[in-house]
């Protein structure tokens, strides 16, 4: 799904250009998106940005999506050896698959018979974007943030999810440098899909933790 | 003979498996420690690795020395009073060395180092 | 809950964004498409905070960020006030000056006004 729903096929770059097409699809730009044209057009000015570099880093983030994510679960449910390394370095096995994370330090963290896990960012909204995208807005809310600590089965009941008294919930706040991604449980009865169907079957939600996913 | 510099580092104190406690302070600035955890006491899951301080990086200084790392494990029914929630539920966060303590090792079972989940 | 209510019944040295356990309503399934200029905010972070140019660090945006106070956080949206924090590390690093910053503002504000059609 197109999260601006227009094509990038005139400049950004130049404020001047912008206004006369802004002005007849946009409404008028508030005061910081003033203020990010602003410092932008600055930066460019005294050369420490250029405008192609905005925009390939735009570009490079609308290409992260939760079907990467989805990709390396279904390769870790296929593939015993992926899984291990994917445990002990979830940096270097998304490598593996093409994923660059950057300076990120992926932890995965997976889903058993005992543990569920659930991963929140009570500070601000650290979230893995380099294998998810950005993170929806309920993730960065007040409500999630203060509650997933404090009450974490009933913020999965408000996702429709309901975790066994037998089974731990685990909270992961990430305070820190490092980012969690939850490796979900492979549904039951999904013994003869292939990968690529399985990866249809992994949503962002499961590898935040407020959900489980489906079987097919 | 050259000698590579390195940046100055705190060492490790703390190992898996450790009963730590998260110190109570209320610096003003930027903390990576939320409050909630504040004074509770956990055991040591890993050690992370060695970072620089955010709290300092947070002013555009160095962070330096680097400080150790680690995720804590807690149980959820000691940290929160009114926790509905069996007791095997946890929290994981990851905390600096600079704000833990050990706990000292129990001389009786039952007292809550011991009843700190591994 | 009353948005701010919070921060006033706060204990000294708590911050507004540490929000951890403290209560809230349901979680809204809220989603929206990010603006363009959002994704530009963000890349502008990205790329400001790279180690290539490392004009500012994410600890300092996140201070900052947290300094804005709790009618920030009802009041701006969540790329308003991380362009916030970029516009004030900017300045405090003297990257740009506040006066340039304010007439380019006002330039391009200008700028929409005039295209607009009568």
């Amino acid at each position: 799904m197109s999260s601006d729903g227009h094509t990038h096929d005139h400049p950004h770059d130049d404020a001047a250009a912008h206004p006369a097409h802004a002005a007849v699809e946009e409404p008028p730009p508030g005061y910081y998106a003033v203020m990010q044209q602003a410092v932008e057009a600055l930066l460019i000015d005294k050369g420490i940005l250029s405008a192609d570099e905005i925009r390939r880093a735009v570009e490079a983030m609308d290409s992260r999506t939760p079907a990467q994510g989805a990709r390396v679960v279904a390769r870790a449910w296929t593939d015993p050896g992926f899984k291990a390394r994917l445990l002990a370095d979830g940096t270097a096995a998304c490598r593996e698959l093409g994923i660059e994370m950057g300076p990120t330090r992926l932890v995965v963290v997976e889903n058993t018979p005992e543990t569920h896990n659930l991963v929140v960012c009570t500070l601000c909204s650290c979230y893995p974007r380099m294998v998810l995208g950005l993170p929806p807005d309920w993730y960065k809310s007040r409500a999630y943030r203060s509650r997933a600590v404090r009450e974490p089965r009933a913020v999965l009941r408000e996702f429709g999810t309901e975790i066994a008294e037998d089974v731990a919930v685990r909270v992961h706040d990430s305070t820190a440098d490092m980012r969690y991604l939850v490796l979900p449980r492979r549904p039951d009865g999904t013994e003869g899909l292939d990968e690529a169907a399985l990866t249809g079957l992994v949503t962002r939600d499961c590898m935040i933790g407020v959900t489980v996913p489906a079987p097919s | 003979m050259t000698r590579v510099a390195t940046v100055p580092e705190f060492a490790p104190r703390y190992r898996a498996g450790d009963a730590v406690r998260v110190r109570r302070a209320a610096p003003p600035g930027h903390m990576r420690t939320p409050w909630y955890i504040r004074g509770q006491a956990g055991v040591v899951e890993r050690l992370c690795g060695t970072f620089g301080n955010p709290e300092e990086l947070a002013y555009n200084r160095s962070g330096e020395p680097r400080q150790p790392l680690y995720r804590i494990r807690f149980g959820q029914a000691a940290v929160w009073r009114d926790y509905a929630g069996p007791e095997r539920d946890t929290i994981d966060v990851e905390i600096y060395q600079h704000w833990l303590e050990p706990v000292e090792p129990a001389s009786n079972p039952g007292s809550p180092a011991e009843k700190a989940p591994r | 809950m009353i948005p701010g209510e919070a921060a006033s019944n706060l204990p000294p040295g708590r911050s507004y964004h540490d929000m951890g356990g403290l209560p809230a309503g349901p979680v809204e399934p809220a989603e929206h498409n990010y603006a363009p200029w959002e994704k530009r905010v963000d890349a502008l972070m990205v790329l400001l905070s790279g180690p290539r140019r490392n004009l500012l660090k994410v600890d300092e945006l996140r201070r900052n960020i947290e300094g804005l106070g709790a009618r920030a956080y009802d009041s701006m949206s969540y790329y308003e006030r991380w362009m916030a924090a970029v516009s004030a590390i900017l300045i405090e690093r003297g990257v740009i000056a506040i006066d340039e910053l304010g007439r380019k503002m006002s330039e391009i504000e200008a700028q929409y006004r005039e295209a607009t059609p009568p």
